[in-house]
């Protein structure tokens, strides 16, 4: 468009090139700008339905759930008290106690998940990748389909197989306290390794024949192959793939709650913040639930959920180099 | 492809104006429109009883509710059951949006004494019938004084153990009467080797607590005394007779099916009646499944006497009862069939229809079923009391409750001793309650 423009001006000199032909363009010059910083309407109207929904169902509980965390009743009425609920949380042994076995189980929870279900998924992708197999889409099938269980399902039939009555296992897994959390957590991985496999699958068949052929013809076997050429460019998978994890294992609640109720035993072995929460937000059996308790558990958790993210973006997703293919 | 489907959206469109301009009737209403017809024209005035007893409904609309019709033809009531998880926060969410039924099934102790303190059941201290039931009975629904009343008592499970008596027949043994004896049967089955003696599992924590410490526990603290001393503060957990009951129940250890670290309850229920275990904890809730499930010959014994120990006490545990909405439009027809919720005919059809559901009234039932008739023997013989940790104590941080499960279920696991765990539960009681404060 300016190119035209600049022949249409009697004044410009073939040679007077951009900068000549703007300043030359006076009368073009406003109506492009306008153009350009015209309101986006169309943007606005495309956002506005997911903003809006996001925003009720996201954001503003998320905020009123902070604000409430600050909250406490009162002799009936809630009283705005600051920090003293985080206060209380962090100091009173009672409470406290329980809050650090919470997290501390629920880093154990998502270490399982990412030494286990990062390694197997990945072993899994690269044999699903590999150009002789048969079946592909059969295997794949299989593998993903515990993904999409009911969590109900997954705890009910792990349940019984690992059951020392009726399954094929003597040892007590579920009702031991050494060994209870990693079981549970083991069982998570089995239902949902679908998902990295399947993210890290995706990368491994996108990758040019090219790049593969020519690491052969240099002279690289197929294990220096995977780890010299596929693997540097899977890195910023495996990082998206920890981090989903990471935030859905902070949030986890349901597997526990389905095998283990809110008590979470024994002697609270396999509590994680999901189920603390529960337990304080809602109560259980005979002890009152706190709304305002809750919610500062519930901030903490997303307190400590932001941390790992931010970690995440500024120690990783920042560093890892990724390649155009 | 969008331009093949591109007619669906008006399409949809259309038929969703068409839905919109339907006058929509919800099946749902039905009741009610039959409600203000009723009162508007014929005087027939129609309550709505608000439970968690899905599983009862039959026998409320075939059995318990038709004879009420009978003698009150004028005022018809709809049983109204939610799901037992979801009862109390729905019931919440109707009482506080003015749309909750006329009469409401009361949990016992704090979950009915908030909803009465909030003023939305009714005080019923002078319900005429109230006298048949003593101060046990109504402890579950009035205020800690004692002095307002605001649930009818309606039932009480009560603990004891279940056996196999063929496996009893093939081994020769009877059931036992004391604690010496008990552990001679229990010993003597396990020689056997071909079946568990006891039949429980701690995963998931409340059958220790409940059918283990609740149910052989009030021997110990002898029942009513016990209970009243914790409360007044006369008695702590490191008490001998607490330490007591916490190591006899710690000894059945050794007599659990292998694995009971991850037996879960429907896991127990499954080997008992599957003829795979002698004897079963129990709640007197059992019964009806159990008559269903199992094939051979059932009988139960109350918890075995300790050591020189005259005095029978059982756990009889008031579970729930009926009140009546403060906000009712008919507190009249309401406050006519809780009273005849007090009288003889309905404990007679209550404890029938519901074998191992015990009405807390006074009159003298005879419950068919001869199990639940052998439990409801007891009360004849022992002491009644209520489980320890209902009444008052679990109100404070930590819950004694949940102390008491996670503490029962170590005790059985193992990994906490008898001394440790009252030390534990007492400890967590000084916390918080004044009167156990020193």
């Amino acid at each position: 468009m300016s190119r035209l423009r600049t022949t249409s001006q009697p004044a410009g000199t073939s040679a007077g090139t951009t900068t000549a032909s703007t300043e030359a363009v006076p009368p073009a010059g406003p109506v492009a700008r306008s153009r350009r910083r015209r309101f986006p309407t169309h943007l606005v109207v495309f956002i506005a339905p997911a903003a809006a929904i996001y925003t009720v169902f996201m954001v503003y509980p998320l905020l009123d759930s902070l604000r409430l965390s600050m909250f406490a009743p009162r002799d009936g009425v809630q009283v705005f008290v600051g920090l003293d609920n985080f206060v209380h949380l962090l100091t009173d042994d009672l409470l406290s106690d329980a809050f650090w076995n919470a997290v501390w189980n629920n880093l154990v929870f998502f270490a399982v998940h990412f030494l286990v279900q990062n390694p197997i998924g990945l072993l899994l992708a690269a044999l699903l990748a590999t150009p002789t197999l048969s079946g592909r889409g059969t295997y794949r099938t299989l593998l993903f389909l515990p993904t999409t269980l009911s969590v109900v399902i997954v705890g009910f039939i792990w349940q019984l197989i690992i059951s020392p009555v009726w399954g094929f296992v003597d040892t007590p897994l579920l009702g031991q306290s050494s060994t209870a959390l990693v079981t549970l957590a083991l069982m998570s991985v089995w239902q949902y390794i679908g998902i990295p496999m399947i993210l890290f699958y995706a990368v491994l068949i996108s990758i040019p024949d090219e790049l593969t052929e020519a690491a052969t013809v240099d002279g690289a076997s197929a294990w220096t192959t995977f780890w010299r050429v596929k693997f540097p460019l899977l890195l910023p998978t495996v990082g998206i793939v920890s981090v989903v994890t990471y935030v859905a294992n902070m949030n986890a609640f349901d597997l526990i709650y389905t095998v283990k109720g809110a008590l979470a035993g024994p002697d609270f072995a396999s509590d994680i913040m999901g189920t603390f929460f529960f337990r304080t937000f809602f109560g259980f059996q005979l002890q009152q639930g706190s709304s305002t308790m809750g919610a500062t558990v519930a901030t903490m958790m997303f307190l400590l959920i932001l941390a790992g993210v931010l970690l995440y973006f500024y120690g990783w997703q920042r560093r890892v180099e990724s390649y155009e293919l | 492809m969008s331009n093949r489907l591109g007619w669906l959206a008006p399409a949809a469109g259309a038929v969703l104006v068409l839905a919109a301009c339907g006058e929509s009737v919800d099946p749902r209403d039905n009741t009610d429109a039959a409600d203000s017809e009723d009162t508007g024209g014929g005087g027939q005035v129609t309550l709505l009883m608000e439970s968690w007893r899905n599983d009862d409904l039959a026998i409320w609309e075939d059995v318990i509710l038709p004879a009420f019709h009978e003698q009150h033809p004028d005022i018809q009531v709809n049983f109204q059951p939610t799901a037992p998880d979801e009862y109390d926060a729905a019931l919440d969410a109707k009482l506080s949006g003015g749309t909750a039924g006329d009469l409401i099934t009361c949990r016992p102790f704090d979950v009915a004494l908030r909803l009465y303190e909030e003023g939305h059941l009714a005080p019923l201290t002078d319900l005429e019938g109230m006298e048949a039931f003593d101060d046990v009975a109504r402890s579950a629904w009035s205020t800690d004084d004692g002095s307002q009343t605001f649930c009818v008592p309606m039932a009480s499970v009560i603990h004891g153990f279940l056996y196999n008596t063929e496996i009893f027949d093939e081994l020769g043994i009877t059931p036992p009467e004391t604690e010496e004896q008990f552990h001679e049967v229990l010993d003597q089955i396990a020689a056997d080797g071909s079946y568990s003696p006891l039949v429980m599992g701690t995963a998931d924590q409340w059958e220790a607590a409940t059918m283990g410490l609740q149910n052989i526990g009030p021997n110990y603290w002898n029942g009513e005394t016990g209970r009243q001393g914790l409360i007044d503060g006369t008695e702590s957990f490191d008490d001998e007779q607490y330490v007591a009951a916490f190591t006899e129940l710690a000894s059945w250890a050794d007599y659990l099916p292998d694995g009971y670290e991850s037996t879960t309850y429907p896991d127990a229920q499954n080997l008992f009646t599957l003829g795979r275990g002698a004897i079963f904890p129990a709640g007197s809730w059992e019964i009806a499944l159990f008559n269903e499930q199992a094939d051979f010959e059932m009988a139960a014994f109350p918890p075995p006497l300790p050591e020189g120990q005259d005095t029978c006490y059982i756990s009889d545990h008031t579970d729930i009862g009926i009140g009546m909405n403060a906000a009712t439009d008919h507190p009249e027809e309401a406050r006519t069939f809780l009273e005849w919720t007090t009288s003889a005919e309905f404990a007679d059809l209550y404890a029938n229809s519901l074998p191992g559901f015990f009405p807390m009234s006074d009159h003298d039932v005879e419950v068919d079923d001869p199990l639940a008739q052998e439990f409801l023997n007891w009360r004849d013989e022992c002491e009644s009391t209520i489980r320890n940790s209902y009444q008052i104590l679990s109100r404070g941080e930590p819950n004694l409750e949940n102390q008491l499960w996670d503490l029962s279920a170590q005790l059985l696991n193992g990994t906490v001793e008898p001394q440790e765990a009252a030390a534990r539960a007492q400890d967590g009681l000084e916390r918080w309650y004044q009167p156990q404060q020193p």
